[in-house]
């Protein structure tokens, strides 16, 4: 299958006053067709960042200062506001944290659902308003007909989340970008979230780009997993090698610091210390100050992504080590 | 069952809010006064030692029971006693006594410490509260409390913004530690943490419960955490326990259908690809409940009597330390198999 996302050598920069912050640092990865991959890592690893900077959405000062991201093999990002304008929305959906922050609260969801298909499909105001009633039934809103006047205050949480899912796949993007789309949910309704959204990405064969912090959530939803440590990926690898067999001392020390219902353990696995600031990058591998496998080397230079049996991981211990 | 008193025990404990319209409003428009119950008859024993964890969605009571328990809201209806003293007497002349021996971590550690005081003062607060400690006696014992949580004595010149999210939580350990308390009332504290930092925090109040001998109530919507953390876990619903059972007991054999759900709803690291059985339906308005069992509308086993009556917490038969309220499990309903 040919790769949706392509993201090679992504470096986003923050100029400041003292100095310029590299908030992402050479990241690279791709996503195909029909494909879920997950994107984890701690606060301020970058996760969102990645997102933002596909979806043309940074804040500034932030700036690309080189890499390239492509979509469908063309190139999106040095696209001019106005041509970003239309493939968001209409080739890359967008599903955020907060379902009531990305609703406007003055209109009904129904005309926020509409508004985004007559602008980028040949729908008269008529026929989109019945697809939009048509995605809210899809997104499993009971009574779709009558709720499609009503406000988002209106809506609860979970079903809220569901109106912004609707409005992500209302011009059937390829993409979709979901940074916590279950964060702010409650266990029941999460549960009922990734199950919708699962069955709306296979049903469209859209790629997914899911962030969460929530290994739980992409255990049960990711194909591959891009584990993201201090605005670098520590390791890409398949969902079930990332979990179960982890190469990355970073992503083993993440797997074992997180408490399970079928393991008893008296003490988990904790990773001592915290993730560097951005102004201060240790030289070499990132992670080195806290690892507990570091050599010379790791101090001195930095790791590139390495084959590590069947996964990826940027670690000098998989170095020349042929799989 | 141990013979000794339990050190916490809530007999019946409600909390009702007020949240009708104006006066003058209502008056015209005749409304009633509208009462949101958010805890409603809640009973639980807590032993010396032992952590006790209250699970369930936002919204169902779980943060303001804690509050309740240290004394931040007054009681509607009940009791609450620590150690045999009512907490009704916090705010009497022997309140300074007991409140000394109850303490509370919050769940944001950014806005929990005071941003313009150094941690040195942020931990001997409560040492000057409560004790007669000499100003060089306070800053040893803050030096002991920063060693104790894993943190550097030279740590408490520092500003609460100097630290990461994971520190900022030690340091309200700490301070909750400082006057040798009892019991420790934790509200969600490692919910806004990192798993890796939360792992770390999770170590030190497990290794400080086993140093100290404290006795925790631990709030948590995550079951994950809970199930680490807990020695007894009670469920809450809209304001209600449902079901309150030892961890190990209630995670291999739930028996309110809720608890099952809540089970099952769990991200499951182990099974890639498999499908949960997703809760169905939502948290109902706490302002209007449901008839009868609050749940019942959610309920795959819900019959008529549970749209009338609402279940009262009886033990089963099969264990005395496991109580629950629920109709099908009390009168023995077919057991209905769940997907899970």
């Amino acid at each position: 299958m040919s790769n949706v996302l392509e993201i090679k050598r992504l470096c986003v920069e923050f100029p400041t006053r003292r100095g310029t912050l590299r908030a992402l640092d050479e990241v690279s990865f791709d996503i195909k067709a029909g494909e879920i991959v997950g994107v984890v890592g701690e606060s301020g690893a970058g996760k969102s960042m990645t997102g933002a900077a596909i979806i043309g959405l940074l804040e500034p000062p932030g700036r690309i200062a080189s890499g390239e991201i492509l979509l469908d093999g063309r190139r999106i990002d040095n696209l001019p506001d106005a041509q970003m304008r239309k493939i968001r929305g209409r080739e890359i959906g967008a599903i955020f944290q907060d379902p009531l922050t990305s609703l406007n609260p003055l209109y009904t969801v129904g005309h926020q659902i509409a508004e985004t298909i007559t602008t980028h499909l040949p729908y008269s105001y008529a026929q989109a308003r019945e697809r939009a009633i048509e995605l809210l039934e899809a997104t499993g809103i009971p009574a779709a007909r009558q709720r499609i006047d009503h406000y988002p205050h209106q809506f609860s949480g979970g079903m809220r989340q569901r109106v912004v899912i609707a409005l992500a796949l209302a011009a059937e993007p390829k993409l979709i970008v979901a940074d916590e789309p279950t964060t702010a949910l409650d266990v029941s309704i999460q549960a009922q979230i990734i199950e919708l959204l699962k069955k709306l990405c296979r049903e469209h064969s859209a790629a997914v780009m899911l962030i969460t912090h929530d290994m739980g959530v992409i255990a049960e939803t990711a194909d591959r997993v891009v584990v993201m440590y201090a605005g670098r990926v520590a390791e890409i690898g398949a969902v079930n090698d990332v979990i179960h067999n982890p190469k990355h001392p970073y992503t083993v020390g993440l797997m074992g610091s997180i408490p399970s219902i079928h393991r008893h353990t008296e003490r988990l696995v904790q990773i001592d210390g915290s993730m560097p600031r951005l102004n201060a990058i240790p030289k070499g591998c990132a992670f080195n100050p806290r690892c507990q496998r570091r050599f010379d080397r790791c101090l001195q230079d930095r790791p590139e992504l390495m084959p590590a049996e069947s996964s990826q991981a940027a670690c000098w211990l998989y170095e020349g080590v042929t799989t | 069952m141990t013979q000794t008193t339990p050190l916490v025990q809530v007999k019946d404990a409600a909390r009702w809010f007020d949240v009708s319209a104006p006066w003058l409003e209502r008056v015209l428009s005749g409304k009633p006064r509208t009462m949101l119950k958010a805890v409603d008859g809640v009973s639980f024993t807590i032993n010396r030692g032992e952590t006790l964890a209250l699970v369930g969605e936002s919204g169902c009571g779980k943060s303001t029971m804690a509050r309740l328990l240290v004394g931040l809201y007054p009681l509607t209806r009940g009791e609450v006693l620590i150690d045999g003293r009512s907490i009704a007497e916090l705010h009497g002349p022997q309140g300074k006594d007991l409140r000394r021996r109850l303490q509370m971590i919050f769940q944001d550690p950014y806005a929990s410490l005071n941003p313009r005081w150094r941690v040195g003062r942020i931990i001997a607060e409560p040492l000057k509260a409560h004790t007669n400690m000499t100003p060089k006696e306070q800053e040893q014992r803050v030096d002991e409390l920063l060693l104790q949580v894993g943190l550097d004595p030279a740590d408490k010149q520092r500003y609460p913004h100097q630290f990461s999210g994971g520190q900022r939580q030690r340091i309200s350990i700490a301070r909750a530690l400082a006057v040798r308390p009892e019991f420790l009332v934790c509200d969600e504290p490692t919910s806004a943490l990192d798993v890796s930092v939360q792992a770390q925090v999770l170590n030190i109040m497990k290794d400080l419960q086993r140093q100290l001998g404290l006795t925790y109530l631990f709030i948590s919507h995550n079951l994950a955490v809970v199930h680490h953390v807990a020695d007894r876990v009670g469920v809450m619903y809209l304001g209600r326990i449902v079901e309150i059972a030892p961890r190990d007991e209630l995670f291999a054999h739930p028996r309110h259908p809720y608890t099952r759900m809540l089970i099952s709803a769990i991200p499951d690291m182990e099974g890639h690809g498999k499908s949960r059985t997703p809760v169905a339906g939502e948290v109902p308005n706490p302002l209007q409940p449901p008839s009868g069992c609050t749940f019942h509308p959610r309920c795959p086993l819900a019959r008529d009597i549970c749209k009338q009556q609402s279940p009262k917490l009886i033990r089963p038969a099969d264990n005395e330390e496991v109580e629950v309220a629920c109709h099908a499990v009390e009168q023995q309903w077919e057991p209905v198999s769940f997907v899970s």
